[in-house]
Formats: C-alpha cells, structure tokens, sequence
C-alpha cells in the first residue's frame, strides 16, 4: 500500500462547490498573491464550508458560483501559523468546531457534507457510539486503506479529538475484512485504549453507507427518515478524521487527499497523495500515463462515481479516485425486458422492490413511486450491478427522486 | 471526449440469455433420458416443439414490428419445456399447436417476455389436455401402451418404486427419471439461477398435506405412498422447472414461501380428488393466477421501519 507523491503542476483550480450546500463564496481577487493554507473562499450559509489554496502563487482567475484558478509559484509559502501544533486538552467543544471550520473539513467519503455542520448535533452527551468507517466498499478504489495503513496515529489522534466532543461516546473502527492490514494495525495501537474498539466486518457493498454501517455495527436498523445522531450514532469516515485531526491538532487545513488512480487504461494503477485543485492529467502522468485511448474516466467509485467528459477537472476534496477505463462496458449493454428474477429484491440494502418503483418511475406514477418506498433508494447502484436485463434502474431512480423533490412531492 | 453515463458505471456478467441457457443446459439430462428411453420419436416431439415456439416469436415480432427477442434463449427453452411435458406418442403436429399457443396466445398478446401471467409451456400443456384429452393421455411404456403411475396408483395398485425413481415407466418425455431431473436442479441452484425456496416449499407443503390427509383418513401415515407420489408425474420435475420460471413466480422470499406451499397443496388436493390424476401443471397455473397479491402481501418492509409494518397495507 504504497502512497506515491503527484506534484501539482502549474495550474491549479478550485471548484467553489466542493462540498453539499451552498456554494462557497470567493475572498480573493484576481492578481491576488496568496499563500499555501490562505482561505480563497469561505462557507456561505449554514451548509457550506471554507475553501483553502493547496499551494502559494497568485491567483488568475476568479468566477463566483464557479472556481478560483490559481498558478503556482512552486514555493509552497505557508500562511502564518500553518503547521503549528496544538493540544486539544485545553480546547472547549466550541473551539473544535472552530478549527474544523476553518479548515474546511468535509465528509470525504463521498457526500461531501460539512463536518463542522455534522458534528455540531443537538445534544453531544447523546451520541453513544462513534463509528470511524473505514469499510471502504467500492471496488477499485483504496484511498482509505492506504491512508489507515500510512496514517493510522493520526486517524487516532482525530479519534481523541471526536472523543472530547462526545464524552459519554466510545468508538468503534469499523474495518472490512478485506483489509485485514489495516486492522491489525489498529489493533496494535488500541490495545491499550479503553473506549476505543476495532470491529472487522465482512465485506459487503454498500456496507460504508451511513445507515448499513450503524446496521454492521451496532445491530440497529434506522430508517431514512431518522437521523443518527438521534438515535446516538457519529459516522465519519477514516479519511474526515485523519482531516479533522490535522485541522485541530496540526493547523493544517483540508488541502490534501488521497487519490487511487487505476482502471485497464492506465499504466501503473496507485495512490497518490495529491493537492486539491490538481488537474486530473496531473494525476494520470503521475500514473504512468494511458496505455492506450482512454474511453471513460470515473471520479470516485464506479458504483456510485460520476463519470467526467473530458480531462478539464480538478481535485476536490472529495475526489477519491479516477477509474480510467479503455471500453465503456455499459454503452454496450443492451436493455431488455424485465423478466423478474428479482435479483434487484434481494440486491437491494434497503429492502425496497426496484423492478416495481422502476415500472412506476418510468410511467411518471410519483404517487404510486413514493408510495412504494422509492424515496428511500440510497442509489448505491446494486441494483443495476445485478440485473440480467441491463436495465439502468438506478439511473430511473435518481430522475424520479429529482422530479419528485423539485415538484416539493411528499419525501416521506 | 470522453463517455459519460450515470452511476453505477459496471455491471455484472449476468444476462437474459445465459439465465435462460442454463436452464436450457440444466434440461439436457432429462431430455436424453426421454430420448433414450421413449426413443427416437422424442425427439422429434422437442424438435418441433422448439421450432414451433422460435418461429411463432419471430413470425408475430416481425409482423408486429417490434424487436425480435428469439435470441434471448426464452422462446427455446419454452418449445423444450413444452415438448418435454407431451406423452411421447402425442401426433406430430400437437407440439407445432402447442408451441404456436403457449408464444402467441401466453406469451407475446400480453406484452411478450416478462409480461405473461401464466407459465407458456404449462399454459400450453394444459390447452392441449383439455382440447386433445385422448392424445394426451394416452401412454406407452417399453413399446407398449400402458397407464402412468399416477392411473395405476389411484386404482389402487402399487408400482415399482425402482422403476418409478429410474423413470422407466409411462409418462411424459422429460418427467419420469428422478436422477435426471435432480442434477438438472442442482446444476440451477449451484449457478444460482434458482433459488431453492420455492421447490423446497413446494415439495415440503405437498408432503405434509399428503401424509396429514393420510393420518386423517387412516390414521396412519403410509410413507412408501408418499415417495411414491413424489417420483410420479411431473410433481419434480414441476417444482424445479416450471413453479421457478421468474416471470410467473414471485419475487420476494417470502413470497416464494407462500406460492411453493400454494402449489404443493393444490397438487394433493388435485391428486386426490376423483377426477384428475395428475395436477401438477393445473397446481402451478392456478398459483401464478394469484402471484400479484401474493406479492402485495409480501412486500419486504423498509430497511429501518420494521416497527411500522401493517399487514396488507399495499391491496
């Protein structure tokens, strides 16, 4: 589980909606000078969070509602006080939230939901358990695994930060079995710590869903219209901690991740410690380059990613992986009828019956398609995987869940 | 430019057709046992049989001007299971009726694949029995005609049990031999394209009800009768192939559970009664009759809102 190094190359670009909620909103001008770790942008709204330049130079082009392009110097001058270790013994709840924020730490596994937003629940005497998911269930992808191999005392670090929040909590390290490696290491390390566990879970997708991981955990089912946090539970992904551990502890803000790079048309498949805003050409030279012409690429996992349409995008912070593919298997799957197999019933984590919303989503029926339970689809793409139909059911739901919410239709 | 489409952006190696070949593949045991033991004339039987139901597909999809589907395998696999469920002695041109009725008349008026309510090859069957009874019922075993089990059992003699698990006894072309029929079953579960809920079900349900019947009536149960029952007729060779078909079976596991028990007691009630000797494809006609609210019954609950169930809250 080597992590190798992507340099950031000279261009760097910034998307302002790195993160769930309101787009972020630009405090520099063009021709600013800036340094490495200087806020460009910051949290608009209640859901929103700060955006933090990954290098120091000066900044060429700025679009509000867009991006903040910025060309580097090489220089890596770091902002006043980056680096500076802190101690969390003195430090109130409040001011945790405070660093966490201002570093514009977000969830990294994928939804990208400002974490100071997250961990700022009602009432933190009543989260009981916190569940640091390290499950990582997509294949292809291994951002965290390398992560909890190289980076495991700062993962637990960033657990003792979560610990002081939650004090009446105990932590757990859910890990899939396929990484045993990772496991172990914490182990090791936990022996000694009373209130913190390792729990190996067998690997399942979509066990890293929030709500399957408390299910994997805690043996508690809790349903889409209930918070976790009501019920006691605190997800965060290993990736979020690691983050939230050098935000508070390290003053380092959230301007790195880890990147797998792989796929058939890359060259030699890694991950890569690379600096948001890194244009994804960057990453793929840093890769070895393309075997041969490339015909899709995935940012994320390929079950729940989004695919990109040309070689034009940066790294957000929630960018965990470019799958490079030289034939896109799916445009060559043609669709036939449903022939109920009910593959997609026992696919489906939530138990809903994805042959029957998909028969509703594609005659517009949205009474009958929330009816039936078609809101509470996680669109973790399972479905879809297995149907020997090739039907894109997934893709179905996700329209009919979008009209539904935009004509304000009962999400129940 | 590169390819979008929406997530998930892989798909499994499952398709249609490799289902619908390996149930194909999974038949091919019992069709040499039919061909070897009724002899050559099976054959012909299957072979017009499948050539009956392809042809009736392509000819209605190209007149219809939708896409022809005879390459999913399903209209195949229809003709075989057809022609597998016929008395070896059937006229040549039944099978070509059958396999015309089962695509045109089961299968594509109501929409075509995944869209028929009923099993075609058992709609089909249960057609020709009741427009061709004498046809149809009509015998022959070791180059002679000669009753099914099933007649000589309800007259109150009791066959061979060896002869009947070996399957060389009167019957239809593919449902007389047990073992054949058992390692077709067993390649399907192995590949996973059946599940064993509704076979086991099945099975199960038809078994308690014979031997409760058997207790009630006699006060005790005559369990040589019931294997016997078992190995008759095309109770086997029904729950594996037939009650499992997806289209006509319900989806959830629980569903499964309640259309299997469905048919095996509707196979005893069917057995015994005076009449009919053999009710397997009436059985399992009638239980994809009430599939639909099977399912309504049986919707799975949310994930998380187990606490919330109502019963029969979707009819």
């Amino acid at each position: 589980m080597d992590i190798k190094k992507c340099a950031p190359g000279k261009e760097l670009c910034y998307s302002l909606s790195q993160h769930i909620g309101k787009c972020a909103e630009p405090v520099v001008r063009t021709g600013e000078k800036i340094c490495m770790g200087q806020k460009i942008a910051r949290a608009d709204g209640k859901i929103s969070a700060n955006i933090l330049s990954s290098v120091s130079g000066e900044v060429t082009d700025v679009k509000a509602g867009s991006h903040i392009a910025v060309k580097n110097d090489g220089m890596y001058t770091p902002v006043k006080g980056y680096g500076q270790k802190r101690s969390i013994i003195r430090m109130s709840e409040k001011e945790i939230i405070k660093h966490i924020y201002d570093a514009g730490v977000v969830g990294m596994g994928g939804a990208g939901f400002p974490t100071h937003v997250k961990l700022a629940c009602k009432n933190n005497d009543n989260i009981r358990l916190l569940i640091i998911n390290g499950a990582e269930c997509e294949p292809y992808i291994s951002p965290d695994f390398a992560l909890m191999v190289s980076e495991s005392s700062k993962i637990l670090s960033g657990i003792l930060v979560l610990l002081r929040l939650y004090k009446n909590a105990s932590a757990v390290i859910a890990i899939e079995d396929n990484k045993r490696e990772a496991a172990d290491i914490f182990l090791k390390k936990v022996k000694h710590i009373k209130n913190i566990k390792v729990k190996l879970l067998n690997s399942r997708y979509p066990q890293g869903a929030e709500r399957q991981i408390i299910y994997s955990v805690a043996g508690e089912k809790i349903g889409m219209d209930i918070l976790p946090a009501d019920r006691g539970y605190m997800v965060c992904n290993v990736s979020t901690v690691k983050a939230i551990n050098d935000a508070v502890c390290e003053s380092i803000p959230l301007t790195e991740r880890i990147v797998t790079v792989t796929g058939d048309a890359v060259r030699s498949p890694c991950n890569l410690k690379v600096k948001t805003g890194t244009g994804f050409t960057e990453l793929i030279l840093a890769a070895g380059g393309f075997k041969g012409e490339c015909k899709k690429i995935i940012t994320g996992g390929p079950m729940m990613g989004k695919a990109v349409y040309n070689m034009d995008s940066f790294v957000t912070k929630t960018t965990s992986a470019l799958i490079c593919f030289l034939n896109d298997e799916v445009s060559a799957c043609r669709t036939t009828p449903c022939i109920r197999c009910g593959r997609c019933v026992s696919a489906c984590p939530n138990r809903l019956m994805p042959l029957i919303m998909a028969e509703y989503a594609l005659n517009n029926d949205y009474e009958a398609y929330v009816r039936i339970g078609g809101m509470k689809c996680m669109e973790c793409g399972k479905c879809t995987y297995v149907c020997p139909a090739k039907r894109s059911l997934t893709q179905m739901f996700t329209a009919a869940k979008k009209s539904i919410k935009g004509r304000g239709g009962n999400s129940a | 430019m590169l390819n979008v489409s929406a997530a998930p952006h892989i798909r499994n190696g499952t398709y249609t057709r490799e289902l619908m070949l390996d149930v194909c593949i999974a038949l091919i045991p019992s069709t040499c046992f039919g061909i070897y033991y009724f002899g050559i004339r099976a054959l012909f039987i299957i072979a017009i049989s499948i050539i009956s139901c392809v042809l009736s597909e392509y000819i209605y999809e190209k007149i219809m001007g939708r896409e022809v589907t005879v390459d999913d395998m399903s209209a195949f696999l229809t003709g075989l299971l057809l022609a597998l469920n016929l008395p070896v002695h059937v006229p040549l041109w039944l099978p070509a009726v059958g396999g015309v009725f089962a695509i045109i008349i089961v299968k594509q008026l109501f929409g075509g694949i995944g869209h028929n309510f009923m099993n075609p090859a058992l709609a089909a069957r249960c057609f020709l029995l009741i427009s061709y009874s004498r046809e149809m019922t009509t015998f022959f075993a070791d180059g002679e005609s000669g009753a099914t089990p099933l007649v000589l059992m309800k007259a109150g003699e009791r066959p061979d049990i060896f002869k009947m698990f070996m399957g060389t006894t009167a019957g239809c072309i593919g449902e007389t031999c047990v073992p054949m029929i058992l390692m077709g079953a067993l390649y399907l579960v192995i590949r996973k394209v059946i599940s064993v809920i509704i076979p086991l079900s099945c099975i199960g349900s038809f078994v308690l009800f014979m031997s409760v019947y058997d207790f009630v009536s006699y006060g005790t149960v005559d369990t040589g009768y019931i294997v016997l029952q078992l190995c008759a007729g095309g109770l086997l060779f029904g729950a594996f192939f037939m009650a499992t078909d997806y289209v006509t079976s319900p989806v959830t596991a629980a569903g499964k559970v309640v259309y299997g028990i469905s048919i095996g007691t509707l196979i005893g009630i069917f057995r015994l009664s005076k009449g009919l000797p053999e009710g397997v494809s009436y059985a399992i006609i009638c239980s994809n009759m009430i599939v639909p609210l099977i399912e309504k019954c049986t919707m799975p609950v949310p994930f998380g809102e187990e606490k919330k169930r109502i019963w029969l809250r979707n009819i």
